[in-house]
Formats: structure tokens, sequence, C-alpha cells
């Protein structure tokens, strides 16, 4: 797939469609691939990449891309295209300046994985028909790819591109039975203690980088509440159990009805704490009182946490119905 | 300030109230000589959806043990539609808070109109007995907030 | 010196010591890494090549606690939280990390020497692991760090196979294996020197094992003007993950917290990649990613070893290599910059 990505690429450069080019270039190693604006035709032949690892949402980088001059060339998988449409919505991207290839992507591996099996020392990774062969400088292992795909590949929401200008690859269809919500499922069943320590679990590793908030395509606030002195909230590192829950419970808030569930946030998690649960709580909880939402589906959709209806919508005395206590 | 271990237990409540219906609820449950309890500390807001859910978690980080919020009933908005957001917003918010293992009634939405001084008395008193038997507040403590 | 004894016998040792001192090993966690973890009688070593947390944390935490302010009337009293660290002992760190701490002691302890710091490092016995699986994100030597025979540390160990070997290098070292003498026998020496050839083999062989920083020292400001910083900080996202993991980034923040009974001053780490680091009255002085990225890998490679003789600000252990979101770290900003030179 990687030579036809290149080729239409470079069509698309010479024949002046764009001027530029988002995609992801190679690295030292197999894996450790960047995200990346090309700008020549030579350029894109030398260091364009497309493989298991270009797990990157490039949609965040098209609110900075899409402002400048002339039109940008953009490689989407389908779950970046939802991405795409909410950033759309919230006028955060110009559409006239994006030209967009959408990718068929059958999930992406997750190089951690590999490494929690003990694989190290990694020297290249093939992928023979879903088998990945890897070499290490101790010798071969093969590892069948399901097995070490990123977690958020593991409950694709979707194979389908919700916006494209051209297809590369076949498209696909919502997955209707993902099963994305049944680890929420699960922790909602759980008595309050018991989910009260597993996020204490999870949520005391938090080390406050800050890049699930910086990586989400729908955290574009230009000054956050936690980088704001005048806020009141700003903080550095958790001094406090209290300023863990707070930084996550807020930053999963802000983007309820927004987050169209990427899952870049635990991908990015250099503690691998599942922020994408509490996202995952929202959405849940809003198809279950609002009807079914899917943020970014199309462009121009009313997020139901900025709607509402007058006589239908749930109290919110409805927590104290559901949930285990 | 030491603790008496003898004194019974006294929960801190903040109470944001609208100030077009909730607040004259209150005001009017003074007039009429209708006492709540104490520990209901009122901070008056314009507006029910003028609660932004970091007011809620910051009152709980500074002590409080049970925050309740209360506005018009939906339909008699001063501004036509603000307590129809404060219900999604705190519907959302809550259960994500339950979902964190925070107990659930330790937060409250009522709606409490400016003639409703005796139900304004009943909501907090109600209010007030659930946290006296819940506890104090654990889960989303701070504790250097805590420290005397 | 080298003291052997079998592998089996390792938890015999480390409750030896723990009897004596606290101890902290590499133990997996439950989400499949390692970390530093109190030792516990039968807490097992992990195998795993590195922490996912640097071992600076012991002496240099995320966050401490400085001093309280409390009021009253027109009083103000000053709460010291500084006090004297009991003895204890990390036990397994790799040579990367070890050294790591010779990088902050530059800092540290330089004048005016950081107390908190100081009573810390002064009271920790530490035991460098012989790496015997590095990985293809290792590139300690490059740094002249010999991750098959560590320099660094109080004494320096070796497992193989089913044995266990240990060296002390200092007078702490010394005593440290004293508490475990009825444990552990004199010899091996042979036995560790072939593995530590069996090491080397493999370090030559990694994929960074070619890489060489380039003395730039001189040449400060052509690399501070260099126009390949645009390119390579481009897609930076601003998190602070790569300083947050590095065993050898050493900015700090004090902040006040009004906890409603007086003010908590503390200190926590701070990240350059953030863009209100050194944010003052007058606003910031790098407006955009590009001048934060710089200042990190210049402090790195440039500032750092102007004010140490030469010494590198980094140890070549990895961690952003296998942390950044975007796959952008300090190999690449080398490889890069070396283009230039």
């Amino acid at each position: 797939m990687q030579g036809e990505l290149i080729k239409r690429a470079c069509e698309l450069l010479e024949d002046g469609t764009v001027n530029r080019v988002l995609g992801w270039q190679k690295g030292q190693f197999v894996y450790d691939i960047t995200p990346a604006v090309f700008t020549s035709v030579e350029d894109v032949k030398e260091h364009f990449v497309y493989n298991d690892f270009c797990a990157d949402n490039l949609s965040k980088y098209l609110i900075k891309e899409s402002e400048k001059e002339g039109k940008v060339l953009v490689f989407l998988k389908p779950c970046d295209t939802y991405s795409f449409n909410q950033l759309q919505t919230e006028y955060k991207i110009k559409r006239e300046n994006v030209y967009i290839i959408g990718i068929e992507s059958y999930g992406k591996v997750d190089v951690e994985k590999l490494r929690q099996r003990g694989i190290e020392g990694i020297t290249d990774i093939e992928n023979v028909n879903g088998t990945l062969k890897v070499s290490t400088i101790y010798g071969e292992e093969q590892v069948p790819a399901y097995e070490v795909m990123l977690n958020r590949c593991l409950t694709c929401k979707s194979k389908k591109h919700v916006v494209y200008d051209e297809l590369v690859g076949e498209d696909g269809e919502v997955v209707a039975d993902s099963g994305r919500f049944d680890m929420v499922e699960k922790l909602e069943k759980m008595t309050a203690e018991e989910r009260f320590n597993f996020w204490r679990g999870e949520l005391s590793r938090c080390i406050r980088c800050n890049a699930c908030r910086n990586v989400c395509p729908a955290c574009t606030c230009e000054k956050c509440v936690f980088d704001n002195p005048n806020s009141g909230t700003q903080n550095r590192g958790a001094r406090d159990s209290f300023e863990e829950n707070m930084f996550h419970i807020i930053r999963a808030y802000h983007v309820a009805g927004r987050c169209t569930d990427c899952g870049e946030c635990s991908r990015v998690c250099p503690e691998n704490i599942p922020l994408h649960l509490l996202n995952r709580k929202f959405i849940r909880d809003i198809n279950e009182f609002y009807g079914e939402f899917q943020a970014g589906e199309e462009v121009g959709q009313m997020s139901p946490v900025a709607a509402y209806t007058e006589h239908n919508d749930v109290e919110p005395s409805i927590v104290q119905k559901g949930g285990a206590e | 300030m030491s603790v008496n271990e003898n004194k019974p237990y006294e929960p801190k409540i903040i109470a944001f109230c609208c100030n077009w219906c909730s607040y004259g609820g209150a005001d009017l449950a003074g007039t009429n000589r209708l006492s709540y309890p104490a520990n209901v500390k009122i901070v008056r807001v314009p507006c029910s959806c003028r609660v932004n859910p970091q007011f809620i978690l910051r009152a709980f980080q500074r002590g409080a043990d049970g925050v309740i919020v209360c506005g018009c009933h939906p339909g008699d908005c001063h501004y036509s539609t603000g307590n129809f957001h404060t219900r999604r917003r705190m519907a959302l918010l809550f259960s994500m808070l339950n979902f964190l293992g925070v107990e659930s009634a330790r937060t409250r939405v009522e709606w409490v109109s400016a003639a409703e001084g005796a139900r304004f008395k009943s909501v907090m008193d109600s209010f007030v007995a659930d946290i006296t038997k819940l506890g104090p507040n654990r889960r989303l403590e701070d504790i250097r907030c805590k420290e005397n | 010196m080298i003291y052997q004894a079998a592998l089996a016998d390792l938890d015999q040792i480390l409750s030896l010591i723990n009897g004596a001192e606290k101890v902290y090993i590499p133990a997996e966690t439950a989400q499949g890494e390692a970390n530093f973890t109190e030792y516990k009688p039968g807490l097992k070593l992990s195998t795993k090549l590195n922490t996912l947390r640097s071992a600076k944390d012991f002496f240099f935490p995320q966050i401490q606690p400085l001093a309280k302010f409390r009021r009253e009337g027109k009083k103000i009293e000053i709460i010291d939280h500084r006090k004297e660290s009991e003895d204890f002992v990390i036990f397994g760190a790799r040579a990367c990390d070890v050294r790591s701490f010779k990088v902050l002691d530059n800092v540290f302890l330089a004048d005016p020497v950081d107390t908190n710091y100081q009573t810390r490092r002064e009271h920790a016995t530490v035991v460098t692991l012989a790496c015997t699986r590095p990985a293809e994100t290792c590139f300690c030597g490059s740094f002249d760090i010999d991750a098959a025979k560590p320099a660094d540390g109080d004494a320096r160990a070796w497992i193989t196979g089913d044995s266990f070997y240990i060296e002390p290098l200092t007078e702490k070292g010394e005593k440290l294996v004293g508490y475990a003498k009825d444990v552990l026998k004199e010899g091996g020496e042979d036995k560790v020197e072939e593995q530590v050839e069996k090491t080397r083999t493999i370090l030559a062989k990694l994929p960074l094992a070619e890489l060489k920083p380039v003395d730039n020292r001189e040449k400060e400001l052509e690399l501070f003007n260099s126009p390949k910083w645009a390119e390579l900080s481009s897609h930076c996202l601003g998190c602070g993950a790569c300083t947050f993991v590095c065993p050898t980034c050493q900015c700090f923040d004090i902040n006040d917290f009004d906890s409603g009974h007086g003010i908590e001053r503390y200190r926590c780490w701070d990240s350059c990649m953030y863009n209100d680091f050194t944010l003052m009255a007058a606003g910031t002085p790098r407006l955009t990613q590009k001048e934060r990225f710089r200042q990190r890998f210049m402090h790195k490679l440039v500032y750092y070893p102007i004010k140490n003789d030469g010494m590198y600000s980094c140890v070549g252990c990895g961690r952003c290599l296998k942390k950044c979101p975007i796959q952008m770290n300090i190999v690449k900003v080398m490889k890069t910059l070396e283009e230039d030179a």
C-alpha cells in the first residue's frame, strides 16, 4: 500500500492539486515513525512511509496545516476521518485547504505489546499475511499481528471513512459489535469501592506529562485551565490524589460529546493508563441518556452536551438509580 | 483546633442556588422561619447552568462532603433554557463521578422555585441526612485542605 | 573482590540487606512494566531491561513539599519539611540510570547545594546491575557508559544463568555486601568476565552502537541558529513525556498551594516542552514549540557540556525513544545535527 500512497502523493504534488503532503516519515527503526510534512516529490519518495506503525491521527495537525496557504494532502485512516469531521464542525479546519485520501486500515501494531512479551532488540518487523516476523538481535520471533494490536484497534468502532476525496483500498463498514464498551460495563457492575480502587490504581500512575491532552484532536483550547496560572486550577504535577482525579475528569468531560473515540489518549500514555475508558463512559452515557450519537459522523452535528430537550431529558438523579453502589 | 471525639459528625454541604428561584426559595424559607440545617452553605449563582463541573470538584477539594445544585424548575428558567443545560451537564458529571467510585449520593440536583420555601427546607433536610449517613468525603478529598 | 551466590539465594540476600536498610528493586507491575518497588520478602526482581520511570525519582521526586506557612494573627509560622533521609538501597538500577545520578549531582550538589537532594543522595547505596539483554533503543555506549561492566554505583552486580555476582566499589558497597556475607562466597571473576565479553559483543551489534555525540561546545551559536530546528520540532506536540521519563531532566518549578489553612510550598518537575515553562511577568521567552524543543536538546547536548567539562546530559537509556507519542527523540536530533557539523 505504501507504494500506492507514494505514487498518488507524487501525482498530486506534480499536477499542482496540493503543494504539500502530510504523512508519516521513516525513523531509524521500523516502528519509530514521525508525522511529517513533505513538500517535494523527492522528499516523498525518499522518506514517506506507511506501515503497521503509522498510528498517529493526523487530523490534529490539520488545525495548523489547513491555516497555511495552499492545499495540503493528508492520509486519513477511518478513525481519523471522524476527528476530521468533528474538527470541521468546530470550525477548526478549513476543508477547502485539505485534500483527503482515505486509507483502509486493519489496525496498527503496538510495539509496547511486543516488548511486554519479552521481545527486545527489534531490528525489523515484517507483516506476512497477518503474522509479524520480528527480527531481533537475539533471533527471530513470530507473533500473530492481532495479538499485539493497539487496544483501540481491537475494539475498532468503524472501518468506514466518513469523509474523503479519494480512497486507496476498500471502504469498510461501521462495526456494530465492536465490544468497545465491554470494559466500561464491567466497571459499572463493580461496587463503588472496587471502581474507586481500580481508578486509584490507574490514575495514581499519572505523571502529568499532558501527552493525552496534547495529542487529542478534540483538545484545541488556546490555553488550558491546567496551564493557566489565573484559573486557580493550574497544576504541573499532582500533589494529591484529588488533583489526579480532577485533571482526568475535566480532560474527559471537556471533550464529552466531541470525542470521536479515536483512542490516541491511551495510545500515547507513557504509563499505559486506559484513559479512553473515561471518554467511553461519557459516550456510553450520552448514547443511553440522549440517544445514539457518534461524534464526527457528519459535519455540523450538534453535540448532545450542548443540546437539550425540554421534556424528555433524564434527571441527574438517574445516576442514583444506575451503577452499582 | 482539636477534634472533639464526642461531637457528632457534622457534614459540610455546598449548595449552588440560582439567583432567581432557589435562592429566593431559601430566602422564603428564612422569612417563613423554616429552619434548614446550618451545614448548608449557599453559593449564589446567576443561573444553575453557571455551575461549571470544576466548581463541584473544587467544592469537594475544599472540604465539602456533599454538593447540591439548585435551579428553577425546567421550563421556568429566568434565561429560558439555562437549567436544561444544567440537567444534561450534571447528569453526565455525576455519572462520571459515580464511575470513578465516588458515592452518587454526594451530589444532587434539585429544582426549587422562589415560592417553595418549604420544599427548600425539606430538600436540604434530606440531603444533609443522606450525607450524614454517608460520612465524610474520602474519595474526592484533598488532604492538604483538611489539615488544621 | 567479586562475591557470588546462586540466583535462587538472591531473595535471601535481599532479605538480609532489607533487615538493615530499606531496599528498592525493579519489580513487575500489573501492567507488565517494571518499576522500583519497596522490597518485601518474596518480591521478584524484574527481568525487564529497565524500569518505566527512571531512578531519578529517588533523589529528585516529581513532587516534593518544601515548606508550609501558617499565619496566626500577625505571626507567620514557617514549617520546614526537610529532614534527614534514612539509609536505603537502590538495588538493580542499570548503568545508564546510575550515571544519570552524576549528571544530577553536577546540578543539585553544586553551590548552592540542594539539601533535599543531598540528604537522599548521601544515604543511598546504589547497586548497579549489568545488562545482559540490551535493546535496540539503548545507546549508553555513546556516552562512554559500559552496560556490561558498570563503573558507577557503590557496587555492581551481574546475573548470569543461575548465578548472581556482586562486586563492591565503595565503602558503602562493602558494607552492603557485609550484610549478606553469610550467603555470598568469594570468587567468580572468570564467569563474570565471560559474561562481560558476551554482553559487549551484543552491545557492539546494537543499531545505535555507532552513534557518537559530536563535541559541539565551540559551535553553540551556530547550532542555536540552525534551520534544522524548525523541521525537527514541527510535529512536536509539546507534551512533557520525554522530560518526565528522562533520567537526567532536572528542571523544576516551585508553586504555592493555598489550602485554606495556610500555604504549602512544593516543587514539582517542570518541562521545557510546556508553553508556560519559565513564564515571567513579561511573558515567556520561548514563544513557539521550536524554541522550546531547541532548548531541551541544546541543554542536553551543548549547554550542559559547556558547564560540565564536556559531560552530556543524556545517558542513552532509550526511554524517550520508547515513550514519545510522535517518536521524535534525541537520537534523531543528534543525527540531524551531525549532518550539520
